[in-house]
């Protein structure tokens, strides 16, 4: 395998994870909901899918336990948000340091201990061909899954009814209820996919990426999700270009690391942070840009009872 | 069945003052059956996580010093979540702020009279109001979603106090250990006593009673306020949302930087590269717990410092793990954003409506 393969390879693994998680925080607010809770529920499903996969050996149930701990958390913000309709962005910050807190307590057992790998799906003879062949052929399933997401949500919400009157539910929810939707059950069908999305981004981090439990694992990968939504202004294919350069950063960072050039560590990890500020600011910057596809009931609450 | 919420005619008075002790009633309750899941006894846990903190004088003094940053940094977030303003990174303010506050005493060791302490200080709270003040220019500036910008700089400023206590600013007779030289003289806040309470308790004391005089009786107090409940009313009272944005950042900067200065020049006495347990996430809890009143948080600063010290006394007594205590504090919110909810609402169940959709009932009641 060359460098230039390798490289590649390492930049799609640390793409998925935020691609995975992102492309399931931008049907939530699409819908006009904003889950702050994206680290929270990442890192649940990162250790419950190490946890299940562990005990079990197999790393599909691990897959599905991430999951299935993702989507838990976000019934909870669910409950909160619309049931008792608390403030979105508080109900999310306890989430995430819900999420952070019990994590730890679950993953204390499997510190240390050595991982559950998913295996790389390998078509035989495709995989062979130089460079094009391990990059495209030779991924584990979640990349590929983290690609049908995308064009599957895309498709979504952009060709269907079901996407249309998510759409509505996000743009305005008073229209949307007054035609007969139900703005809350919408609300909770898109909050729990977003759950699922983070969940199952969290079982990546734990069984792809770094096949262990390493306490806050996801080192604020579900804040940089958040901030992709963002910088693909709520538009599917944007969350994928968003990802991979991300991704690539992410990368560079440690490449550049470990060539020994004279910058320090510290600041070489600092990097995507930074550029995630600089995105944010580039792109919320140009209004044209963002006003076009920001849901405009994002963040707000929905009483149907007035 | 389903769970139906009633408009209250008013915000429910009792309920103001109800909904965080019920929330903290829950919390116990939720505690309680964490600890018999993990195989402890619920009672003996609740016990030595929530009381034995307040049984002896020597631990009562840990407290305060516990709860004097929360306080510190709660109070000015309150300031800030009552004007809609999100600033979710003062750990990195306070980190900031410690680092930026030690550079008076690593760089010019020689300064020992005591004025250092006083620019120690103010070093520290200007570090937080800068790096506070990032986020507050971004949002003004670029309109960047100030939740995000601020939590991205935590990690940054955490990086680069790792740096800093890693490399130039490392003890040379440290034995290679990531810390900085330790402060001494008038580097240190004065304690009362003989005891580990210091200075930094009576400074959250202070910020605790201005802010409150602030916002109840000033004229900033009041377009806080506005601008927090109807930016629109505000706007055309003639009130600036982006002033009070920048308002907000700097005072909270500041208090995160006062906190994060007190805690170096206090209880540790030098830098190292973890100076907080994540005292500027919890004072988020703090704020809300307090009702984002400056009176308030100073209850609620003193009760979330209960919990990591009863969190610790628990780990050596129970051997209960350690995590515990943010779970608790996880716990803690969501219950009391949910108990909020009945200020302004009845919560009723109603049997078999589920699935009708809710404008029919609207309307029925209308009729009835």
């Amino acid at each position: 395998m060359g460098a230039m393969e390798a490289v590649v390879l390492t930049i799609i693994t640390a793409s998925t994870p935020l691609l995975i998680a992102a492309i399931g925080e931008l049907v939530v607010e699409r819908s006009g909901v904003l889950n702050l809770g994206v680290e929270g529920m990442m890192v649940v499903g990162a250790v419950c899918a190490f946890a299940a996969a562990y005990t079990t050996g197999s790393p599909w149930i691990g897959v599905l336990a991430g999951v299935l701990s993702g989507v838990g958390m976000s019934v909870l913000f669910g409950f909160l948000t619309q049931t008792l309709v608390t403030n979105q962005v508080a109900s999310g910050l306890s989430l995430t340091l819900l999420g952070l807190g019990l994590s730890g307590l679950i993953g204390e057992g499997f510190t240390g201990l050595p991982g559950v790998k998913m295996t790389a799906i390998e078509i035989p003879a495709l995989t062979e061909i130089p460079f094009i062949g391990p990059v495209l052929f030779g991924q584990d399933p979640l990349v590929y899954v983290s690609f049908m997401l995308v064009a599957a949500v895309a498709y979504v919400l952009t060709r269907t009814r079901i996407g249309l009157i998510i759409r509505a539910v996000g743009g305005n929810h008073h229209s949307a209820h007054a035609l007969g939707y139900n703005v809350i059950a919408v609300r909770y069908g898109c909050i729990m996919f977003g759950g699922a999305c983070a969940g199952l981004a969290g079982a990546y981090l734990s069984l792809s990426y770094t096949p262990q439990w390493i306490e806050n694992m996801t080192a604020g990968r579900g804040w940089i999700a958040l901030a992709l939504v963002v910088f693909a202004t709520w538009v599917p294919f944007r969350v994928l270009i968003g990802a991979y350069l991300f991704g690539t950063i992410w990368i560079m960072g440690l490449y550049v690391q470990g060539m020994g050039v004279g910058i320090p560590s510290q600041f070489l990890s600092a990097l995507p942070y930074l550029v995630t500020i600089a995105a944010l600011v580039v792109i919320s910057g140009n209004r044209l840009l963002t006003k076009v596809n920001t849901p405009a009931c994002i963040g707000q609450s929905f009483v149907p009872d007035r | 069945m389903s769970l139906v919420l009633e408009k209250r005619a008013e915000q429910s008075k009792a309920m103001a003052y109800l909904s965080p002790l019920l929330a903290v009633a829950l919390t116990l309750l939720a505690g309680a059956v964490i600890f018999g899941l993990q195989g402890f006894n619920p009672a003996r846990a609740l016990y030595v996580y929530f009381l034995e903190p307040v049984t002896t004088w020597w631990s009562i003094e840990e407290l305060i010093v516990k709860a004097a940053p929360l306080v510190l940094i709660g109070v000015g977030l309150a300031v800030c979540f009552r004007a809609n303003v999100w600033n979710i990174g003062a750990e990195g303010q306070l980190t900031v702020g410690a680092l930026v506050g030690s550079a008076v005493p690593i760089l010019m060791p020689e300064f020992q009279q005591f004025p250092v302490l006083i620019v120690i200080l103010i070093v520290g709270a200007l570090g937080g109001a800068l790096y506070g003040a990032i986020p507050a220019l971004l949002k003004t500036r670029f309109g960047a979603n100030e939740i995000l910008t601020s939590l991205m700089l935590v990690y940054v400023a955490q990086l680069t106090l790792d740096w800093f206590v890693r490399g130039p600013w490392r003890d040379p007779q440290g034995f290679n250990f990531p810390k900085s030289v330790s402060f001494e003289g008038w580097q240190l806040l004065p304690t009362l006593g003989d005891g580990r309470v210091h200075i930094g308790a009576g400074l959250a004391v202070i910020a605790v009673i201005v802010l409150f005089v602030v916002m109840g009786k000033s004229l900033k107090g009041f377009e806080i306020r506005v601008i927090g409940t109807a930016p629109r009313a505000g706007e055309f009272a003639g009130f600036s949302a982006r002033r009070i944005v920048w308002f907000c950042f700097l005072l909270s900067g500041a208090l995160a930087g006062l906190a994060g200065i007190c805690e170096v020049a206090g209880p540790s006495g030098h830098l190292q590269p973890a100076i907080s347990p994540g005292y500027g996430f919890t004072a988020i809890i703090v704020a809300f717990l307090g009702r984002l009143n400056p009176f308030g948080v100073l209850v609620a600063g003193l009760m979330l410092g209960i919990s990591y010290l009863g969190g610790e006394a628990a780990q050596i007594d129970l051997g209960v793990s350690d995590k515990t205590a943010q779970v608790f504090h996880g716990i803690l919110l969501f219950f009391i954003l949910s108990c909020d909810t009945l200020i302004l609402y009845r919560v009723r169940w109603v049997p078999g409506v589920g699935r009708q959709p809710h404008g029919h009932q609207s309307q029925a009641q209308r009729e009835a």
